[in-house]
């Protein structure tokens, strides 16, 4: 086991090693430099010279050669921790994210918690009425969840209820520690425009999963044995269902995050995906840097943790 | 075919009716996709304009048929790139294994690791919006990422007796790879591709809503939600709506079509034992 895990977190240092190389020399590669962008905001057109050019390319790093640039951002960023500062704001990156993510991860973890609340009990329902009408219509069902646009969903639901009942969603941010069900309340639409999109998904695995296990022998022993529904279902055939959905479950978190992106745009939440998509757009590279590879780097432990959750949940797997 | 896959016909003919609407969609639209009347702006769904109009009179039946040839074509390329990416680097890093597996395979974690969402926005912002730059993209993204499954079938295949004998017979690599192992995973590259081709569809959308995807004046289901239209919604709900709800129906049509072609092509994914394979050769021998 402990092999195991070294082994793979051997493996995980390549891997962070690309990501680093695909961010840096993507942000590096945009055309429309900022330093055009930054003199057509501050000077005046007549006035640029060279010399103002030179200068600023200096103060911000960018006139040296782009292998030495990767290095020094390497060693401030990863060996250093420091992600430099907003070209724009002058702020310390880390102070931006800091501020952000803990709306991010409020709206992720009650998006995947709305997903495993639908996906759960329709998956397991389909499972024990395979091929019966309630089966079709959760099926049909979860595609539409696969189907329905996390964009529009949000749309629909910002658009209808003003229509209607002249409903709008509040617009600055309510914090938990000042008024947790304000805070809530404010997040749990988004949560569930976000989640539904994983749902469809989720339950279809479920199914496979749920129906595949049901035709094992020790299922048929645990009927035969007169054990009641719900504990055969729930003891006994849920478990060991679970493991290729906890994969899933990791292999999604890009999606969510990627939705996560979407739907802080709609609700103009405040956090890592708005802050990304004002970045990218005004070409500010520290943050955006910075904000893909901390969701980067988390998303490479958490499907760490995933391939160790296995043998927790499935005393089988013997790690070698 | 109906009483088998009822919903894999359902998908089926609203594939094929993506397909014509994108390729026909001159004639069919009542309007041009830009054509603008001033008087007629932020109309309710009415004869003339069926869906209404938006905030600059266009009429929104014409721009959401428009929308489905740009749907059909990103849909289509997309997917061909990604596809032919996929097949490219999976059935390499699965013959060649080693250590040059085990570094393309860390690189495709990376890729895995970055949002596609946010890696297309950040591509985009670097060569520009655009419908090719557009397809491009979203190409090679999902191209890198599906590699995955192709190159965990070969690894299977790999084993098969009958590669081995040709190793040892001496074949060249390339007839090996072309005669021995890509007609194998033939079935399952079909089955990537219509799965893709809904993800690509979405992905689209989901960048032009966020304006890293195909610039406004050319109707995309996606930049039809954002930009200006955002402001009219409340007043002019359908604007709203019908993107929206073409788009989702064109994915689940397509979803479904895919899920029907999985079932068919894919034996071990079949119900029961034979169940599917005997019914469906039943009619064409009593024939």
């Amino acid at each position: 086991m402990r092999i195991y895990i070294f082994r793979r977190l051997l493996l995980t240092i390549p891997t962070v090693f690309f990501v680093t190389l695909i961010i840096f020399l993507t942000i590096r590669f945009i055309p429309g430099s900022v330093i055009d962008l930054m003199l057509a905001q501050y000077g005046s057109p007549a006035g640029i010279t060279k010399i103002d050019r030179q200068s600023l390319e200096h103060k911000l790093g960018l006139d040296v050669p782009i292998y030495i640039q990767y290095g020094r951002w390497v060693d401030n960023t990863i060996l250093r921790g420091d992600l430099g500062k907003s070209l724009w704001e002058n702020t310390p990156v880390i102070d931006e994210i800091k501020a952000r993510w803990p709306v991010t991860l409020e709206l992720g973890i009650l998006a995947l918690l709305v997903t495993q609340l639908i996906a759960f009990p329709i998956g397991i329902y389909s499972a024990l009425r395979q091929d019966s009408w309630g089966d079709y219509f959760t099926r049909s069902f979860a595609i539409l969840c696969i189907a329905i646009p996390t964009f529009w969903l949000g749309i629909l639901v910002i658009v209808y209820p003003a229509i209607w009942w002249g409903y709008s969603p509040p617009i600055t941010l309510i914090q938990f520690t000042v008024n947790p069900i304000g805070n809530l309340r404010m997040f749990i639409v988004p949560a569930v425009v976000l989640g539904v999109s994983g749902a469809g998904g989720n339950m279809r695995i479920i199914r496979t999963m749920m129906l595949e296990v049901l035709r094992q022998d020790y299922i048929r022993t645990a009927w035969a044995k007169g054990l009641r529904e719900r504990v055969v279902v729930m003891r006994h055939a849920l478990k060991n269902a679970l493991i290729p959905v906890v994969t899933m479950i990791g292999y999604q978190l890009p999606v969510l995050v990627g939705g996560a992106v979407i739907v802080e745009n709609i609700f103009s939440l405040p956090g890592l995906g708005r802050l990304l998509t004002n970045a990218v757009t005004e070409r500010d590279y520290p943050v955006v840097s910075g904000c893909i590879l901390i969701i980067a780097i988390v998303l490479v432990l958490i499907n760490l943790l995933v391939d160790l959750s296995y043998g927790f949940l499935d005393p089988r797997v013997h790690y070698k | 075919m109906w009483k088998e896959k009822p919903l894999g016909t359902v998908g089926a003919v609203i594939t094929l009716i993506l397909l014509l609407t994108g390729i026909f969609a001159n004639f069919l639209a009542p309007y041009g996709m830009n054509a603008v009347n001033g008087t007629h702006a932020l109309e309710r769904p009415s004869a003339h304009f069926l869906l209404g109009t938006d905030n600059l009179g266009r009429d929104m039946l014409s721009r959401i048929i428009f929308g489905a040839r740009v749907s059909v074509i990103v849909g289509l390329t997309a997917t061909l790139i990604s596809t032919f990416i996929s097949t490219l680097m999976g059935v390499l890093s699965a013959y060649i294994g080693g250590t040059f597996d085990l570094l393309l395979q860390r690189f495709v974690d990376a890729v895995l690791c970055i949002p596609n969402l946010i890696l297309l926005m950040l591509i985009i912002s670097m060569i520009g919006p655009g419908l090719w730059q557009v397809i491009v993209c979203l190409g090679i993204a999902n191209g890198i990422g599906g590699s995955r499954m192709i190159r965990s079938l070969v690894i299977g295949i790999k084993e098969n007796m009958y590669v081995q004998s040709a190793v040892a017979l001496g074949a060249p690599t390339r007839k090996i790879l072309l005669q021995h192992i890509l007609p194998n995973i033939m079935a399952p590259i079909i089955i990537i591709f219509s799965m893709t081709v809904p993800s690509v569809i979405l992905a689209e959308a989901g960048l032009s809503f966020l304006g890293f995807g195909i610039p406004p004046p050319t109707p995309s289901w996606g930049g039809m939600l954002s930009g200006n239209a955002e402001r009219y919604m409340v007043q002019a709900p359908w604007m709203a709506f019908w993107p929206g709800f073409a788009l989702a129906l064109v994915v689940y049509g397509v979803n479904m079509f895919g899920d029907a072609l999985r079932d068919l092509l894919d034996p071990r994914l079949r119900g029961g034992v034979g169940h599917y394979g005997q019914r469906i050769l039943k009619p064409r021998r009593d024939k």
